[in-house]
């Protein structure tokens, strides 16, 4: 493959936005284990490939939901980094006010219908957005994220069955880290996988290589492209690989070491920076930078969200109801 | 000294020891459970009876329910209990009913465990406190325990019981530590355990409350104004009788709970003492009409505290 100017700025995007998804996480985790994030806190470090490579095929006006592990989604799609860091931080700025915090961000200024502290619950929820987008005779698309654990919830089979009984403009992405909590996925999931389960249920889905951010983009566009054009939903099967804990308390020591080093072995932004070297798209020097831009970014993010007021506790009694 | 987590884990282990037809299922739980409940049931009992689900809520409860109607004696755990969302049906129109409607054929004895409440800035998906919902319903026990030996006593109790029982682990108080006894005896449902005695006014509460409940006590008694405390550990059955004996000799009541304070468990105490002791002054503390918010200023800021019980407190004191 030869790197013709615009896809070479494409490619450029993508290695962007995976390094400012690793760069914000690992400076969250950081700010978490400091005692500056409160909550439950689930970083995406190793699957940042999912999150850029679908988000970048999209546009602003189409939606996403996503699910606890949802930072990348959220920053792939556009959501402001102050807002969020703020919002993990519990201060008045974030997005939500301080009410929602890692596990419920939102930022519906660029389509992102919130983070989900329930597994599965943001299937039925893209779906019907993406009805209404049909409804109101747009052509923006939904696209849901979920994890490996999420098929085995009811709203998975209800949700696909519906989106292709209405062959709504909806993909679903399902990412597959192999590891729901502190299980295998494997060990609790029977027959062949996701793939199988969509293709009863009326929706086509691919499998690719969630850790190689080239091949989850070429597969996006083409299923973002065919939702859009109206041939109904689509399901991203991406494979790729949680390299932290399921939460940051959580050291996952359950997984033999030799797994996971192969894993960091092959994660997707050192990978992707191998390709782009050898394409000739990017100097080493101008990749590192990228790196370091990016983490100075979260790391001004961080310190601007420790300076930043806490919610006023008027606040706590606001919107609960619209009147 | 044990932690109330490790007083249910000690609590399920002799019940499972005594009992093959006792056995757990939910996510997680041949990992030891996401606090460390069911830590090494695993190694002991193996995974026909330490049963690590799929995220399958749902199946979760109803599979318990079937399993009960074969003659086990399930432990389901619903990891956390806002989960249990995701399984209303089979709880409420399955599990509560099976007994009544089919003229009492059914025995659906199993445990449904949900550690609730606020922990840990959780926010509104994580920290929810809706036992009443559960009061309210008719064909199960409603369990809320708040030390290590009541919890492990009353454990026992559930997991024995041939009734539905929904226990309301109190994750808050997982670390609190407290004696529990060698052999787990079984402590009945439906009595409530007076923590201390008073004759200024009756405060009752339960499960993460209590110890908030204690701390406004020392703050009265500091004043030379003494609380009688009782912890109803049973939402249902509930200890009428002890709460409406004590109202009436203190004159004075205070029902306060975690839970929101509209259409609390609160309101129900306090309507049958009004019913059955007229004259007592009564009053209730709960949170605002208000989702968890995330933040700790927020959450702060709705949540019961010690200073909020003892305004209540004083309030009543002076009616
Ligand atoms: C309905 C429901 N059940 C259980 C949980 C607790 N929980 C949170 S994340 C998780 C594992 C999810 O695995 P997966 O969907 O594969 O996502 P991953 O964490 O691997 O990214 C579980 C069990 C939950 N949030 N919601």
């Amino acid at each position: 493959m030869n790197a013709t100017t615009a896809n070479a700025a494409h490619w450029l995007a993508l290695h962007r936005s995976m390094c400012r998804i690793r760069a914000f996480e690992e400076t969250a985790l950081a700010a978490h284990q400091a005692g500056d994030i409160p909550g439950p806190l689930h970083v995406s470090i190793g699957q940042e490939a999912v999150a850029a490579g679908v988000c970048l095929n999209l546009r602003r006006e189409d939606r996403i939901t996503s699910n606890h592990r949802g930072h990348g989604h959220a920053l792939a799609k556009g959501a402001g980094v102050a807002g969020m860091m703020e919002e993990l931080h519990g201060r008045a700025g974030g997005h939500c006010g301080g009410k929602g915090g890692s596990m419920h961000i939102a930022d519906f200024s660029v389509g992102m219908l919130g983070a989900n502290g329930v597994v599965a619950g943001g299937i039925p929820i893209a779906v019907g957005a993406a009805q209404g987008l049909k409804l109101l005779g747009l052509d923006h698309i939904a696209v849901c994220f979920f994890g490996d654990g999420a098929i085995n919830r009811g709203p998975f089979l209800e949700g696909l069955n519906w989106a292709a009984l209405y062959r709504l403009p909806v993909l679903f992405v399902c990412e597959d880290n192999g590891v729901a909590a502190f299980t295998r996925a494997a060990d609790v999931t029977a027959g062949p996988g996701v793939v199988a389960r969509a293709a009863a249920l009326g929706v086509p889905a691919v499998t690719v290589d969630g850790n190689d951010v080239g091949a989850v983009d070429a597969a996006a566009a083409r299923l973002v492209a065919e939702v859009r054009g109206g041939a109904g939903p689509r399901l991203l099967h991406a494979q790729t690989y949680r390299h932290t804990g399921h939460t940051s308390t959580d050291a996952a020591a359950w997984r033999p070491a030799d797994e996971v080093a192969a894993a960091k072995q092959g994660e997707p932004i050192a990978r992707f920076e191998a390709r782009l070297l050898a394409e000739g798209v990017a100097t080493a020097a101008e990749l590192a930078a990228v790196r370091e831009d990016a983490l100075a970014e979260m790391q001004a993010a961080r310190a601007a969200a420790m300076a930043a007021p806490w919610p006023d506790p008027a606040t706590a009694f606001s919107d609960v109801l619209g009147a | 000294m044990t932690t109330l987590v490790e007083a249910l884990r000690l609590a399920a282990l002799q019940e499972m020891k005594r009992d093959p037809r006792v056995w757990v299922l939910g996510e997680d739980v041949a990992r030891g459970g996401l606090f460390g409940q069911y830590r090494g049931f695993l190694e002991k009992f193996g995974p026909d009876r330490v049963v690590s689900t799929p995220i399958s809520e749902a199946v979760i409860m109803g599979a318990g329910l079937g399993a009960a109607l074969v003659g086990t004696r399930p432990i389901i755990e619903m990891r956390i209990f806002d989960f249990v969302m995701c399984a209303m049906d089979e709880l409420v129109n399955q599990i509560a009913k099976i007994r009544y409607m089919f003229g009492g054929q059914a025995r659906p004895s199993l445990v449904v465990r949900m550690p609730h409440g606020l922990w840990r800035n959780s926010a509104a998906q994580h920290s929810q406190v809706l036992e009443a919902w559960f009061a309210h319903l008719p064909g199960v026990v409603v369990v809320a325990p708040s030390t290590p030996a009541d919890a492990a006593g009353l454990l026992v109790s559930a997991i024995r019981s041939d009734d539905p029982v929904l226990f309301f682990d109190p994750k808050n108080l997982f670390g609190v530590e407290g004696e529990v006894p060698e052999v787990i005896e079984p402590i009945p449902f439906g009595r409530v355990r007076r923590v201390q005695s008073g004759n200024g006014l009756t405060i009752v509460s339960w499960s993460a409350l209590m110890p908030a409940v204690q701390q406004a006590a020392a703050v009265l008694a500091s004043r030379g104004i003494g609380a009688e405390i009782l912890d109803l550990r049973c939402l249902w059955p509930w200890d009428q009788a002890a709460v409406v004996a004590s109202a009436r000799r203190t004159g004075r009541l205070l029902v306060a709970h975690e839970a929101v304070e509209v259409g609390g468990f609160g309101a129900e105490i306090i309507a049958c003492v009004a019913e059955h002791a007229p004259g007592v002054k009564l009053a209730r503390c709960g949170m605002p009409r208000v989702p968890l918010p995330f933040s700790p200023p927020l959450e702060e800021a709705i949540k019961v505290t010690p200073a909020k019980i003892v305004a209540a407190a004083d309030r009543l004191l002076a009616r």
